[in-house]
């Protein structure tokens, strides 16, 4: 099952997508695309993984690291899917990176890499913007990097554990107007859910809707305002986002 | 006026006193708040200085050019009176003093001259931490752990609250003052930390900042058995018993 969050006359609604793609409510109507606004699908502690593909590790003249290299962010950065993301002016670089999200669907604490998988509520995707102009060497990657307002597109929807069959196994793919931009499979991934699951769970309880993005492959890349930049999760979803400027997002907070 | 939250039976309930004694304190208190939690680390004076050599090399190589935020997840958070429970294999566990500033309004982008605006009012922050030994990644190891953000025990007025850059924060442990510092020590005033942050994240009526903790000296290390207040001019008194997690 795929289940989804929007705004729809106002009001917010817990929804899920049918197999056409379509939206339900719960009384079983189906919304026509554009008639409501699409919302983040869960809430929580929202955790991402920084180096936690070789390739993106090798990308960024960095070693793998020991143990998971774990950030935070906080949800003002969330929007949802088909949303708008703005790019600072006079900054140089500003690039997504696609993620597969861990939802978590029970409460977790001091679990085993056994067991962990238990504890996956569902999937979704994650574009995790960085602005890499505002970097410095203190609690690296800063806030001001990787959450701002608007910089954390997720959804569409979360799909149920139980239907995807192997998540070490889904090829991740990034667009930017059409063009294949970033490509890589979750198979390469440094530390794997079982072990971050393992790994939080032993640090803090994990909650349902806990987010645990894991982690970008290579092929990096500049957005400009006008961009759309579509994610991908092979058999999770497709995420789509725009760029505007940031005049543009002043005036629309404006109106 | 008072702003506090309680549990009652299952229930949470917001409530509001004219004066603090009408209050009853006990462990059904909860934080004053259910919004996000930003502290803003290295943001006292003595702390930077004694910090200024290892600021200027690697990895960290300059110092910061800008406040160095981080996150206390919503599993930190608990009220007066909850217990901070702490590892027994994770070395020595600090108190953090801090004053806490609660929004009263969505704030973005605004002037460090008109940042108390956003403010609905003050409250006393622990900011719970293992030792750091390093400030180049994300502390999510040394302050994430459960119950290692107790804040309360309630919201005071800012309008109460006239100078909030001057209040003296005493820390007592076992009743013992062992630390004492003032909110004149912070590099960033608390209007200048309002601006920085919402210049770029949105802060929503709840969130709480935690304008600044001192150095970790081995006077604020807390151990199981303990008790520890944190009392904040004008603000409020927050005590936590420690006990082993």
């Amino acid at each position: 099952m795929k289940s989804a969050r929007i705004l729809f006359n106002n009001e917010t609604l817990a929804v899920t997508v049918n197999e056409q793609d379509q939206v339900v409510t719960q009384q079983g109507k189906i919304l026509e695309e554009g008639s409501f606004t699409w919302l983040p699908p869960c809430e929580g502690k929202m955790f991402v993984l920084a180096i936690n593909y070789a390739d993106h590790a090798a990308e960024l003249s960095f070693a793998a690291p020991e143990e998971p290299l774990v950030f935070l962010k906080s949800k003002n950065s969330l929007i949802g899917h088909d949303q708008k993301t703005y790019r600072p002016d006079n900054i140089d670089y500003m690039h997504y990176e696609c993620e597969l999200v861990v939802v978590i669907g029970k409460e977790a604490k001091n679990v085993s890499k056994e067991d962990a998988m238990d504890y996956v509520g569902g999937y979704t995707v994650g574009n995790d913007y960085a602005i890499r102009d505002y970097l410095e060497n203190y609690y690296r990657p800063n806030l001001r990097v990787k959450s701002r307002d608007t910089c954390t597109p997720i959804g569409p929807y979360i799909i149920d554990a139980k239907d995807i069959k192997d998540p070490h196994n889904l090829m991740l793919r990034t667009y930017i107007n059409g063009e294949l931009k970033q490509e890589g499979n979750t198979k390469d991934l440094v530390f794997n859910i079982p072990h971050l699951i393992a790994y939080l769970s032993d640090i803090m309880t994990l909650t349902p809707g806990d987010m645990i993005f894991t982690g970008t492959p290579e092929g990096l890349a500049d957005v400009k305002p006008g961009d759309v930049v579509i994610t991908e999760v092979e058999g999770v979803g497709i995420l789509k986002n725009t760029i505007i400027s940031e005049s543009e997002y002043l005036n629309n907070l404006n109106n | 006026m008072f702003h506090y939250r309680q549990k009652e039976s299952n229930d949470v309930v917001s409530k509001t006193a004219d004066a603090s004694y009408e209050i009853r304190l006990d462990d059904t208190m909860l934080p004053p708040t259910s919004g996000s939690v930003i502290g803003v680390a290295l943001n006292n004076k003595a702390l930077a200085k004694s910090l200024e050599q290892v600021f200027n090399e690697k990895p960290h190589v300059q110092p910061p050019k800008t406040p160095v935020l981080h996150i206390k997840t919503d599993n930190t958070h608990i009220g007066y009176a909850n217990s901070i429970k702490v590892p027994s294999d994770k070395g020595a566990i600090y108190a953090g003093p801090s004053l806490g500033i609660v929004i009263g309004k969505k704030a973005t982008r605004v002037d460090a001259s008109n940042a108390l605006d956003f403010v609905a009012g003050f409250t006393v922050v622990n900011e719970v931490s293992l030792a750091e030994t390093s400030f180049y990644r994300p502390a999510v190891k040394a302050k994430c752990r459960d119950t290692f953000c107790p804040i309360g025990p309630w919201t005071v007025d800012k309008e109460t609250v006239r100078k909030p850059n001057n209040l003296s924060i005493k820390t007592f442990v076992n009743d013992a003052l062992v630390h004492e510092t003032n909110t004149d020590q912070l590099i960033y005033s608390v209007e200048e930390v309002i601006s920085y942050i919402s210049s770029f994240m949105t802060l929503e009526a709840g969130d709480i900042i935690i304008a600044g903790t001192p150095e970790r000296t081995p006077d604020l290390e807390i151990k199981p058995g303990d008790s520890v207040m944190i009392d904040i001019e004008g603000v409020g008194r927050l005590v936590n018993p420690v006990e082993q997690e």
